[in-house]
């Protein structure tokens, strides 16, 4: 598990770059991750992150697409347009939660 | 008298009633199956239908004839379940009280969830194959149709059987071959997925075995509705495809009883411990089958599996031991790849499928994700095993509950960015060309000794694994070594 220098502070992460300890996530690190890929984070934003995070510790994994429309009351339509192309897969990078996981 | 009361009497079901039965005299457990109808469905046997390999007759049985006598039947709906009086409520108003629930009642798909899946092109352009009425529409539909442009789609994960999608694939490129239409007909394979299936290794392999064939692969395709006017599949992020034929396989979802009793997540699954199965809300309800939320694949051989751990455990449990077993999330599938051939998956949770031999290193007899005629033998003779061996609940000569890494070719730190994947097609319209990509040399794959798999993986829950997790936001990390710079990852 490497550790990078993200936003002045040492983040543990897995290989492919998403955050591996909930603890060390707040919104001025999120703000940064969701820079590095291009995003500027505006309460559009930060609406449906916060959802991850809030929905993430009672169920173990990063809620999908899915789960953001029926349980967050998210529009799947927005989301591809505030996190374009691959929103879930965003939107858990910037929430410092693991990928969500593809099915089997 | 302790009651189990089962609702489901498909594949699940059926085992863990016959077994149970087997194990415990009716004085001292009653048994109570729950369904709706006396159907009983091979539904792997669905895949085949479209191509006239199977008919209705080869996978309809009547579920009475493979249930223990010694079992109660009740052919009803469910209204629900209400966990705090440990009573199901029947349609027609009966109570059945239990002390033990086992849920499995599968998914079933919902067609119905998408905008414009059931317009005016279903049944004519827009066919599924995940029921039975379904698959016998689409024979029609291929026999009749000829040629254009076929397109393959996955609403969304997960679904059952996730390789059915691609073995329809397979097997409609080898029937578009043999009937000679195979020149004057595009053949695309969509999914929501970021390549050809979900494990690296077999996403690379699948994913040869789709350029080899000249078929189209679509990914991350997340579909909003499909255009009836355009005959156009739409994507949320604006990418259409075109059909003439569109086999789908739609959303698919656990029963409506499940969200009405409050048991079920968004997709009215029912959230279960990994390892026993267990609700994790109510101790007395249990999940087998398709029902839950096991993060393997939703296939008969997971059920066989999950349903002999549950089995042990149970009996431990009624006889005052602990229950010590727990379920690796071992799954076994033969992939049909058409020209009478197949391939086959063994995986669990911790050890994705791999290439190798079957059961046994170097003789085999079966290759792990490689196209042989005797995997395709395996899968043919799958039917006889359902229905003779596994739904009585006897046991499968040569496939072990828990899964063996004997045999496979372990490749270490495969990423789903670093395989060498074939990105086989530009990923939106116009029409790609296929063979963009040179097929992945096997003899370079790194190869690795196995490593030694516990038997009983220790016992862990979704929710467990979040509970190390607390909010003390801007904690830093107590690594010594620190890269200077931020992985991106590849979006």
């Amino acid at each position: 598990m490497p550790t990078t220098m993200i936003a002045g502070r040492p983040i543990d992460v897995n290989d492919e770059g998403f955050l591996s300890s909930y603890d060390q996530w707040d919104e001025k690190l999120g703000a940064e991750l969701a820079k590095l890929i291009g995003i500027d984070m505006t309460e559009a934003h930060w609406a449906p992150i916060r959802f991850l995070r809030s929905d993430y510790p009672a169920r173990g994994e990063t809620a999908t697409l899915r789960r953001a429309s029926t349980v967050g009351g998210f529009a799947i339509k927005d989301l591809f347009e505030l996190f374009p192309g691959k929103p879930a897969k965003k939107m858990a990078y910037i929430a410092g939660l693991p990928k969500p996981k593809g099915c089997v | 008298m302790k009651r189990l009361v089962i609702l489901g009497g498909g594949t699940a079901g059926t085992m863990v009633a016959n077994k149970l039965r087997a194990a415990i005299g009716t004085h001292e457990l009653h048994i109570t199956v729950v369904d709706r109808d006396d159907a009983h469905h091979y539904q792997p046997g669905y895949l085949f239908m479209p191509f006239g390999i199977y008919n209705t007759s080869d996978i309809v049985r009547s579920r009475h004839r493979f249930i223990d006598d010694g079992v109660e039947l009740v052919l009803t709906e469910i209204d629900r379940v209400d966990p705090a009086s440990r009573t199901v409520h029947l349609a027609d108003g009966r109570l059945l009280p239990y002390d033990v629930l086992v849920i499995a009642t599968g998914v079933s798909p919902r067609p119905d969830a998408t905008p414009g899946m059931q317009g005016k092109l279903w049944g004519q352009k827009v066919h599924e194959f995940y029921s039975l009425p379904g698959a016998q529409a689409l024979t029609e539909a291929m026999r009749r149709f000829r040629g254009g442009r076929l397109v393959v789609h996955i609403t969304e994960m997960p679904i059952k059987c996730p390789v059915a999608p691609m073995e329809f694939t397979f097997l409609a490129d080898d029937w578009l071959r043999k009937h000679r239409i195979r020149e004057r007909t595009e053949v695309t394979y969509v999914t929501p997925l970021d390549g050809a299936f979900t494990k690296p290794v077999a996403s690379r392999e699948l994913a040869t075995a789709l350029v080899d064939r000249q078929i189209a692969l679509e990914t991350d395709f997340a579909v909003e509705h499909i255009d009836n006017d355009t005959a156009e599949l739409v994507s949320f992020d604006g990418r259409r495809i075109g059909f003439d034929l569109l086999v789908t396989v739609p959303l698919n979802m656990g029963a409506d009883y499940i969200a009405r009793s409050g048991l079920g997540d968004e997709l009215n699954l029912v959230p279960c411990d990994q390892h026993t199965m267990r609700s994790l809300a109510y101790p007395d309800i249990h999940v087998l089958g398709d029902a839950g939320t096991l993060q393997t694949s939703k296939a008969g051989s997971v059920a066989h599996f999950a349903v002999d751990v549950f089995v042990h455990n149970f009996l431990d449990d009624f006889n005052g031991r602990p229950a010590t077993h727990g379920f690796d999330g071992h799954a076994n599938c033969f992939i049909e790849s058409g020209n009478g051939k197949g391939m086959l998956l063994d995986f669990n949770y911790t050890t994705e499928p791999f290439t190798g031999d079957f059961p046994l290193p170097v003789v085999g007899p079966f290759k792990l994700l490689k196209e042989t005629r005797l995997n395709h033998i395996g899968k043919l003779a799958f039917r006889w095993i359902y229905w003779n061996l596994l739904l009585p609940g006897r046991p499968i000569p040569m496939i072990p509950t828990t899964m063996s890494l004997a045999g496979k070719r372990v490749e270490k730190d495969v990423t789903a960015a670093g395989t060498g994947m074939p990105t086989a097609v530009a990923p939106s319209s116009p029409a790609p060309t296929p063979r963009a990509t040179p097929r992945p040399k096997l003899a370079s794959m790194p190869l690795t000794k196995p490593r030694p798999e516990p038997a009983v993986p220790p016992a862990r829950s979704p929710a467990t694994a979040a509970a190390g997790y607390t909010d003390r936001p801007g904690v830093d990390s107590a690594a010594d070594q620190v890269l200077p710079t931020p992985i991106i990852p590849k979006f």
